[in-house]
């Protein structure tokens, strides 16, 4: 069943479920993070609307830089401001930023311990019909590697607005993550957040095995599970929205306690969240998982949906998967 | 700024000379590094750090201080040099560089020496952090200037490019940049790897106010800075004509001493030219 501590939607499952980009949290969560401090700026780079910062664009005129199109300026611009005191979000589509600048990230955001937060919009492969050029699907790895580098990556848009807000507030450089396409409103305005501390969205009575996902795909990680628990597998369903640092030890419990892990994420299936659990989990409980994502191809242009059905990204993938995974127990 | 009266001028002459000599011992004693830009450099170090910038080494991270950005931070040897002569550190610490455990980086590090104001190395990112530096300014109402210095080979990169177009468009008047217009890079003379003329031009193109001076020339380099804290409307390029190498003979001009130190008869030979050759250096200034 849901967690009633995670005081998820009770529309879920409905057809009418709340449908809103994960993007639209980061506007607003950008806006609010600008009235709470004005020390808060925001940069684009000729994404303002796309990316979500032109409420705030709007609301504070002279706190927003427009770079053009040049993600390399962008960042070092940010990492200057963050250095001066200032509080730099930048905007782009993931696979520009921090796709193109990850140099520049690297050197002068990361190692230079500028307080930037890095928003990487439009990514995974159901940003649809613009193709593979626009699908980042490697940069929860290309950010995670590094060192002095948090990572989220939101599952809804409410989720999206509270890390926007939090990471203001948390010093040093950031990554988050951001979606193009519409995905279920899961959580609540009283779901808990607190970067680095994993949810617990589903709970059977006796779990077999642990789905650990991250941002949108969650939504079909919670589907597998109602969908078997009438199979009779239990399963629990962990958000673990913060992949650096990882929630280290509620994911130890998952795995000593079941044994066996499915991991979801709509990236690619070396160096993202699967990565980080796995290297996590050879360490200290190593147990069978199986790695739900972008199983090492480009994908292609498409409706969203279509595309994550034929590269595997779907419920009935991630079903396959945990029956899959609990053979090898 | 006061103007340079002939007791400063000497001041200014004997600190750079100083600073090369410490150039070279650091050079030698780390074993790698790069030779010709730092030393090069050294009299607008000098003139930076000892005339031109509002800073007070005692309180580096001062609320008010003129922020100084190394773009080309291969060149650092100058810059921790000058830093420790203003008294950032002890001068005693210059031997330390590169070395294991040490405060001086191979290239600069925020956070590990007092006096270094950001992270630099891969080129042409410098401009930009300026930028951000120029703009926290503006916000928060203060005076400060940003001084960028950069190289000439590292206008290759499109992010300097990119940097230039925005403060530019957005007439940031209070930066200073000014390139280390030595005409060489790793492979050899700039316009051959990659030409950069007419580089003045394309500077006035992108909206900036630019200045051409002989970088050994200390009255010159005064000016010039003076001259950019008077322009409202633009930033300020000072393409500083410089000598790789400047102060050693052997290694002036010679594009195979970009980057790699003396070995330690060749510092001894540079070091002995350095401490007799005042005379020379000073001939140019009369």
């Amino acid at each position: 069943m849901l967690n009633p501590e995670a005081k998820l939607s009770g529309k879920i499952f409905d057809k009418d479920v709340l449908l809103k980009p994960t993007r639209d949290g980061y506007g607003d969560g950008l806006l609010l993070a600008g009235e709470e401090d004005k020390n808060v700026v925001a940069l684009c780079a000729d994404l303002t609307e796309s990316t979500r910062a032109e409420a705030f664009a709007k609301r504070f005129p002279e706190r927003f830089f427009q770079v053009g199109v040049a993600e390399q300026n962008m960042a070092t611009i940010a990492a200057g401001l963050g250095v001066a005191g200032k509080i730099p979000f930048i905007s782009s589509y993931a696979t520009f930023s921090p796709g193109r600048n990850w140099e520049q990230i690297r050197t002068t955001i990361s190692y230079n311990d500028s307080n930037v937060k890095i928003a990487g919009h439009h990514a995974g492969i159901s940003v649809g019909p613009d193709g593979a050029t626009h699908q980042a699907v490697e940069d929860i790895a290309t950010m995670r590697v590094m060192a002095n580098m948090k990572v989220i990556v939101p599952c809804d848009s409410i989720e999206g607005r509270k890390a926007t807000m939090a990471v203001a507030k948390i010093w040093g450089p950031v990554y988050l993550r951001f979606q193009r396409e519409k995905t279920p409103v899961m959580t609540t305005e009283e779901t808990p957040f607190v970067p680095g501390k994993g949810i617990i969205l589903w709970q059977s009575k006796r779990p077999q095995v642990a789905i650990i996902g991250c941002g949108a795909l969650l939504f079909e990680a919670l589907v597998v599970a109602r969908d078997l628990e009438k199979e009779k597998i239990g399963t629990v369903v962990l958000n673990s929205h913060t992949i650096k640092p990882l929630d280290e030890a509620k994911i130890l419990d998952l795995a000593k306690k079941y044994g066996a892990i499915v991991t979801v994420e709509e990236h690619q299936i070396t160096g993202g969240l699967g990565s980080a659990v796995a290297e996590f989990l050879a360490k200290k409980c190593p147990c069978p998982i199986e790695f739900v994502g972008l199983q090492n191809t480009f994908a292609e242009s498409g409706p969203p949906d279509a595309l994550l059905t034929k590269y595997g990204m779907k419920a009935k993938d991630i079903k396959a998967a945990v029956k899959k995974v609990l053979k090898r127990k | 700024m006061e103007p340079l009266h002939d007791k400063k001028l000497k001041f200014l002459e004997e600190k750079a000379n100083r600073i090369r000599e410490d150039i070279i011992k650091m050079l030698v004693a780390a074993g790698s590094g790069h030779s010709a830009g730092p030393l090069g450099m050294a009299d607008i170090f000098t003139t930076l750090y000892f005339h031109v910038l509002n800073h007070n080494p005692k309180k580096p991270l001062g609320a008010d201080r003129d922020r100084l950005v190394l773009s080309n931070g291969h060149i650092c040897p100058v810059l921790y040099a000058a830093l420790a002569h203003a008294g950032y550190f002890p001068v005693a610490e210059l031997k330390t560089l590169r070395q294991l455990n040490t405060r001086l980086q191979g290239h600069p590090h925020r956070g590990s020496l007092p006096g270094v104001e950001t992270t630099s190395g891969p080129l042409g990112s410098g401009l930009s952090q300026a930028i951000g530096f120029a703009l926290a300014a503006k916000l928060d109402g203060k005076k400060y200037r940003t001084y960028c210095l950069t190289s000439d080979g590292e206008h290759e990169e499109g992010n300097l490019w990119e940097a230039v177009m925005f403060a530019g468009k957005n007439k940031l008047n209070n930066i200073t940049a000014i390139m280390d217009r030595n005409n060489i890079q790793i492979d050899g003379f700039t316009e051959n790897v990659m030409p950069l003329e007419p580089i003045r031009k394309k500077y006035e193109a992108f909206n900036w106010h630019v200045l051409e001076i002989n970088g050994h020339d200390f009255h010159q380099i005064i000016s010039a800075c003076a001259e950019a804290k008077a322009i409202y409307e633009k930033p300020t390029m000072i393409i500083a004509h410089t000598i790789p190498g400047k102060g050693v003979s052997f290694m002036e001009n010679d594009y195979v001493w970009h980057g790699k130190p003396p070995k330690p008869e060749e510092a001894k030979a540079a070091l002995k030219e350095l401490r007799t050759l005042g005379g020379k250096i000073r001939s140019e200034h009369q």
